[in-house]
């Protein structure tokens, strides 16, 4: 069983193995399943996450009315061909939207590796599908891959915004799916974990401030900018590029930056963007509180 | 390792919008309801740290109902878990408690009916994965990864090995184990990980063993 990244890199070169198989065969180490039952497993939850992209981009509306829409507007703005930085990018950009904006009308998605991150594995593998064209096995490895660095980091860091702020949620998510992104386009196993290194390196210290603790705002824009996140660094790491810091290092910095984070700013909705005045106004107009 | 299974990471498939506080909440409600191992006619639900502070944005308080109804994260009954459980005369009760607790994401249940109680403290610890950290007012750390069987007996030489034998018969393998006692030679409770399901006949007949009061199970 691999518990770092260094590891897991390893494994996957002396076995002249990808990413993805690695992890497939130590699920099948570990719970006893046959490879079909796996692959099928994840299959399954490839399935959720095309459906609520599919939903979000159709334009969905929370309960609170705070989120909802914005990936319509995206994908409009797509085809009128006018935007600024990159197609790739900006499908994967309104394809996490997508995804948060249906999470946040309690609508069904997969956690990857939590609900309120769900955005930007699959919009970075949806967005990314239109550029590559890979099968449907690639497009299950892509998961099995990001799902590998996730492992990594749920095990000795967090995934938890509670317990390490944003950088553990959107900031893992985007680490996991710049790795992946990077195996599926072709790259080495250590590229893969260049790009995870990139990428959540510049997510650390990212708060948790829930505006009236729903996962919306920002919840739904952090998605966007993890997945832009993501293409980006894996575009970095395919270039060649390399981080100064260990992958394991940085995600070891990432666990203890959590840990001296104020409580204010994981998840309690007390400090940050929760606590400007817009956010105590929109908490107070959604629970009907009278203002203070 | 905390986190065992690639599908701990991708995954769960659930109703949003947290997995922490959402289906996270749930699958502590629902190891609280398996463990009752009926409907509850009342509950009291206590929430710590972020649950208390972000409860009602998060729908916690419903997710946690949803599971004490049986409801699995991605059963689209949990939204309406309130409404529903307020038809079938089950009193609720939420409590926000200010106390500091280990983990951030704590909650207490309490739960029952005419013919007994249940209470069980649970932590939600990231991505839909809880622990269950406190039986009865026994410590424990129940991981759910496996299927496990919770023995409370009494606090006697010889409980253990007469439990771990009849296991052994049916060839029965034990992953993990630990014991824990509120007061020497008082009641106790076992909490054994195993790799597969256990019938209802072994259960039974363990429960014929002497000392041992109660025995119940946790399916994966």
């Amino acid at each position: 069983m691999f518990r770092n990244v260094a590891e897991l890199v390893e494994l996957a070169i002396s076995k002249n193995k990808k990413i993805s198989e690695i992890m497939i065969e130590q699920e099948m180490d570990v719970t006893g399943r046959t490879r079909e039952e796996v692959l099928n497993f994840m299959d399954r939850n490839l399935r959720v996450m095309e459906e609520a992209v599919e939903r979000g981009i159709k334009g969905v509306k929370s309960h609170s009315g705070l989120t909802g829409g914005d990936a319509v507007l995206m994908q409009k703005y797509i085809e009128k061909g006018n935007f600024l930085s990159g197609k790739t990018v900006l499908d994967a950009v309104s394809k996490a939207v997508a995804t948060n904006e249906v999470n946040a009308a309690m609508g069904t998605i997969c956690a990857t590796p939590t609900a309120g991150s769900a955005g930007v594995v699959p919009g970075t593998l949806f967005a990314v599908k239109n550029k590559l064209n890979p099968t449907r096995e690639e497009m299950i490895a892509f998961l099995f891959t990001a799902g590998a660095f996730g492992f990594v980091v749920a095990n000795n860091a967090s995934i938890s915004g509670a317990a390490g702020g944003c950088q553990a949620e959107v900031g893992s998510a985007s680490g996991m799916a710049a790795a992946a992104i990077v195996e599926m386009a072709g790259g080495t196993p250590e590229q893969c974990a260049e790009a995870m290194a990139i990428t959540l390196k510049n997510m650390l210290g990212l708060v948790c401030d829930p505006v009236a603790g729903l996962v919306e705002v920002p919840c739904v824009k952090r998605n966007a900018m993890g997945a832009a996140n993501a293409m980006v660094a894996a575009d970095m790491a395919l270039a060649g590029i390399t981080s100064r810091i260990p992958c394991d290092e940085v995600i070891d910095a990432m666990y203890k930056i959590g840990q001296s984070m104020p409580t204010a700013l994981k998840e309690t909705a007390q400090g940050g963007l929760a606590a400007t005045p817009t956010g105590r106004e929109l908490e107070a107009k959604i629970f009907g509180i009278p203002r203070v | 390792m905390k986190y065992r299974s690639v599908f701990d990471i991708i995954g769960p498939v659930m109703i949003g919008p947290s997995s922490s506080h959402t289906a996270g909440a749930a699958r502590i409600g629902r190891v609280a309801r398996s463990l009752f191992g009926r409907e509850p006619k009342w509950a009291n639900i206590s929430l710590y740290g972020s649950f208390a502070k972000t409860y009602k944005g998060h729908g916690t308080d419903v997710a946690i109902v949803g599971g004490l109804l049986d409801f699995d994260t991605d059963d689209v009954r949990i939204i309406n878990a309130i409404d529903i459980s307020n038809e079938r005369g089950i009193k609720l009760r939420f409590i926000e408690e200010e106390a500091v607790t280990d983990h951030p994401n704590t909650a207490r249940v309490i739960i029952g009916d005419d013919k007994g109680e249940l209470e069980l403290v649970g932590i939600s610890i990231g991505g839909g994965k809880i622990e269950v950290t406190e039986l009865n007012g026994f410590e424990l750390k129940l991981s759910g990864n496996h299927p496990a069987i919770l023995v409370v007996h009494n606090d006697r030489f010889g409980a253990i090995a007469s439990v771990s034998n009849i296991l052994a018969k049916y060839e029965i393998n034990i992953g993990h184990m630990e014991v824990s006692r509120k007061e020497i030679g008082k009641l106790a409770l076992m909490t054994i990980e195993v790799d597969q399901n256990i019938e209802e006949k072994i259960l039974n007949e363990l429960e014929q063993l002497p000392n041992i009061l109660k025995v119940t199970k946790i399916v994966d």
